[in-house]
């Protein structure tokens, strides 16, 4: 297809390594059936961001260090999480910079540059909207904040649920509203974020979705969360994921 | 005899800004409020959509925002020479020029001018300066009453209340509650409301039209601020929506302006830029209803005393933190107020500043510095969701300088050992090599062993109470993303 030999190497950020392996699971499944190679250099950690956003910026450092270790020789470095590209391309230069450390802002500057989130890598370098989903529910789809405003990425994930075969995509009210995450904002000021989030999942509920979905799994673990407390009968799954799903299955 | 029996105006709240417990603690008592989230919800709701409706007018709206920073930046590089080219200004035009270094020696001078007209009010232009230096209060203690004369600025000063928003000091109250106010307040301080009011917003205004105009007529000093202070010409200029400034800066005798340094514009032609920029940021209008400018005297015609006391109060040290210093770009237009998701659910008392909402949250620390709990926490009262500075009509990147923010606050408590640090550190050295981090998932996944069949975890005891009181937390799977690949895909890459 498109992507015949495009080594990929990916980026499955922290959290999904531990908590959602589904997510960069999906990925290699999206990108192996497009035809490219999917690399997992072991070394990578995270993007440090919670460190960076809670304003611990050297214990940061090492996680920038490791990211260009793990990722120096790819010319194609994807993430399945706008939050986390969004950090490595708009914090790492920064962090180099506090480090006083010029190899390392040299090293960084070209890294970003390789550095996509899954839903850029799809349209923009493989040029493909239509990835052969197939997922006949009825879907939500919630723009992160950092997907949009850091990474920004556009359209693209609406681009690419437009063509999954069998969906109901219907619009979420006031979708550009934050949720509430926010990182460590989530459990510094817990009652604004979870008033919030609570306004996030009243518009989720009342689409009449089967589905909240979303390109941060961080932003999904609380407004699921909420949404599981509230047994409000609605999943939330990673766009990834759903990308993945075939008419014969994952 | 308690104090307030002596006072000429009604009282604020007791207890300071400064003294105010950290964001979070506020926030908790706000959101509880019911009748404050409706309130907010709608207000900041319907001026957002105006905003957006009149900035998709005009096509050259991003050219408009870059030469807006650029002209701040300019200005706030040489603002010593500007600074000294608009007092020159000033003094040309028969204005009288004064210095003042912080809030103290601000509202000492006031006092001194205000009090050596031999009067014992003022009426008052709406003025976030002079609510940064709280000058009402040090008139007061001096025995002379400041009538506000903005409407919203009114409703607050009757209401023994504190400003929620910069633009719309009153956003915290609904038009019931303004009545009530009037009714219960007005006839203390003036004019009486008439006892058949009704909470029909043109009869409100009616009512404080009628209770204003008195202290109009009389008063003998005003005292405003300035939206823009221009060096080349000398000219002050003042941009408001309902003609109560107008009628403050033309009839009494004297007129004093406070008015912080990094107001200053180089030449009238800058203006031209703030001037679109401003009213649709702030208010969502095409264009602005009262903009009032004015060279020092003019003789026979408006205030033949004119005194403009330019405030430092903290601004010089704003300027000198290269990182902080994008604050002094602000026009106060509150466009950043108005979209922050934060801002809507609490409102601004909890910010514990005249300056609320994001903006605040940057400049407030700046300004006070971040010795109290509040100052310490307002950098962390943003998801830095990015909204505020998609909006800001000078593109003050707002989230990049909270988390810079963040790390002077964190810098300053390096040496103490707390649970944020202990965390900070443990997920500090989990995260530094993938052989730690290997090490931590394989213990993070017994959780999944040890309690087989769970997919979420309920409310739990803290330190997972933050998180678990009102959110359920998945379990983490049994097996790792790096275990499943090198079991599947082997050790290397």
């Amino acid at each position: 297809m498109h992507a015949e030999g495009l080594t990929v190497a990916l980026f499955a950020t922290c959290i999904n390594d531990v908590m959602f392996p589904g997510t960069p699971k999906a990925v290699v499944t999206v990108l192996e059936r497009l035809g490219c190679t999917v690399e997992f250099p072991l070394e990578q950690t995270c993007c440090g961001q919670m460190f960076t956003n809670t304003g611990y910026f050297d214990a940061a450092v090492p996680d920038v260090r490791n990211y260009v270790k793990a990722f120096a020789g790819y010319d194609y470095i994807v993430g399945p999480s706008g939050s986390c590209v969004g950090a490595v391309r708009h914090q790492h230069p920064m962090l180099a910079a506090h480090a006083k450390d010029e190899g390392l802002a040299a090293e960084v500057d070209k890294v970003v540059a390789r550095t996509y989130d899954f839903t850029e890598m799809l349209v923009d370098v493989l040029g493909v909207t239509d990835v052969g989903a197939y997922f006949p529910h009825r879907v939500t789809y919630h723009p992160t904040c950092h997907s949009v405003r850091v990474a920004k990425v556009g359209d693209k994930p609406y681009q690419l649920l437009s063509k999954v075969k069998g969906i109901d995509l219907v619009p979420l009210p006031d979708a550009d509203q934050c949720c509430g995450f926010g990182g460590t904002f989530s459990v510094k000021n817990p009652d604004v974020s979870v008033a919030m989030g609570g306004d996030k999942a009243r518009h989720v509920a009342s689409t009449g979705a089967e589905y909240l979905v979303t390109g941060d799994n961080a932003c999904l673990m609380h407004i699921g969360g909420l949404l599981h407390r509230q047994n409000a009968g609605i999943k939330t799954l990673h766009l990834a994921e759903l990308l993945a799903h075939t008419e014969s299955g994952i | 005899m308690s104090s307030e029996a002596v006072r000429r105006t009604p009282a604020p709240p007791t207890g300071t800004y400064i003294g105010m417990p950290k964001f979070a603690k506020n926030a908790k008592v706000q959101l509880a409020d019911q009748q404050l989230r409706k309130n907010l919800r709608k207000a900041t709701g319907t001026i957002r959509a105006k905003r957006v409706d009149r900035v998709a007018e005009v096509p050259e709206w991003e050219e408009l925002r870059l030469a807006g920073e650029a002209i701040k930046n300019r200005t706030l590089r040489h603002l010593d020479t500007y600074l000294v080219q608009l007092e020159e200004s000033l003094v040309r035009n028969g204005a009288k020029v004064h210095w003042a270094r912080d809030a103290a020696e601000a509202n000492a001078i006031v006092v001194e001018l205000v009090k050596a007209k031999g009067v014992d009010e003022v009426v008052k232009v709406k003025s976030m300066a002079t609510q940064e230096i709280d000058l009402n209060e040090a008139l007061e203690e001096a025995g002379i009453a400041a009538w506000e004369t903005d409407l919203a600025e009114l409703i607050v000063q009757l209401g023994h209340d504190r400003p929620s928003h910069i633009l719309v000091p009153a956003i915290h109250r609904n038009r019931s509650e303004v009545r009530e106010i009037f009714l219960r307040e007005m006839k203390l301080y003036g004019t009486p409301a008439p006892t058949d009011l009704t909470d029909e917003p043109v009869v409100l205004a009616a009512a404080a039209r009628t209770h204003l105009r008195e202290k109009f007529l009389r008063a003998k000093v005003a005292i405003s601020g300035a939206n823009f202070a221009i060096a080349e010409t000398g000219t002050l200029v003042v941009v408001e929506s309902e003609g109560n400034g107008r009628m403050c800066l033309t009839l009494p005798d004297t007129l004093i302006s406070v008015v912080g340094i990094e107001k200053t514009l180089p030449t009238v032609a800058d203006l031209e830029v703030f001037m679109r920029l401003l009213p649709r940021s702030s208010t969502g209008e095409r264009m602005n209803p009262y903009t009032s400018m004015w060279n020092g005297v003019t003789p026979g015609d408006g205030p033949q005393e004119v005194h403009v006391v330019l405030i430092d109060n903290g601004r010089t040290k704003v300027l000198a933190d290269p990182d902080g210093r994008a604050a002094l770009r602000c026009i106060r237009c509150s466009a950043c107020l108005n979209i922050c998701p934060v801002y809507e659910r609490v409102g601004g008392h909890a910010y514990g500043s005249v300056y609320p909402g994001p903006i605040g949250a940057v400049l407030t620390p700046q300004l006070r510095g971040t010795t109290s709990d509040i100052d310490k926490s307002l950098p962390f009262a943003s998801t830095l969701c990015g909204a505020c500075f998609e909006v800001c009509p000078v593109r003050i990147p707002i989230p990049d300088m909270l988390v810079h923010m963040r790390h002077k606050v964190a810098d300053e408590k390096r040496h103490h050992v707390g649970v944020e640090q202990t965390a900070i550190a443990v997920a500090g050295w989990a995260l530094s090599s993938s052989k730690h981090f290997e090490l931590v998932q394989r213990v993070a996944m017994l959780a999944g062993r040890v309690l087989p069949g769970r997919t979420h975890l309920g409310p739990l005891p803290w330190p997972a109470a933050p998180w678990t009181n009102a959110r359920d937390l998945p379990m983490p799977p049994t097996e790792s993303f790096r275990a499943w690949w090198k079991r599947t895909r082997g050790e290397s890459a």
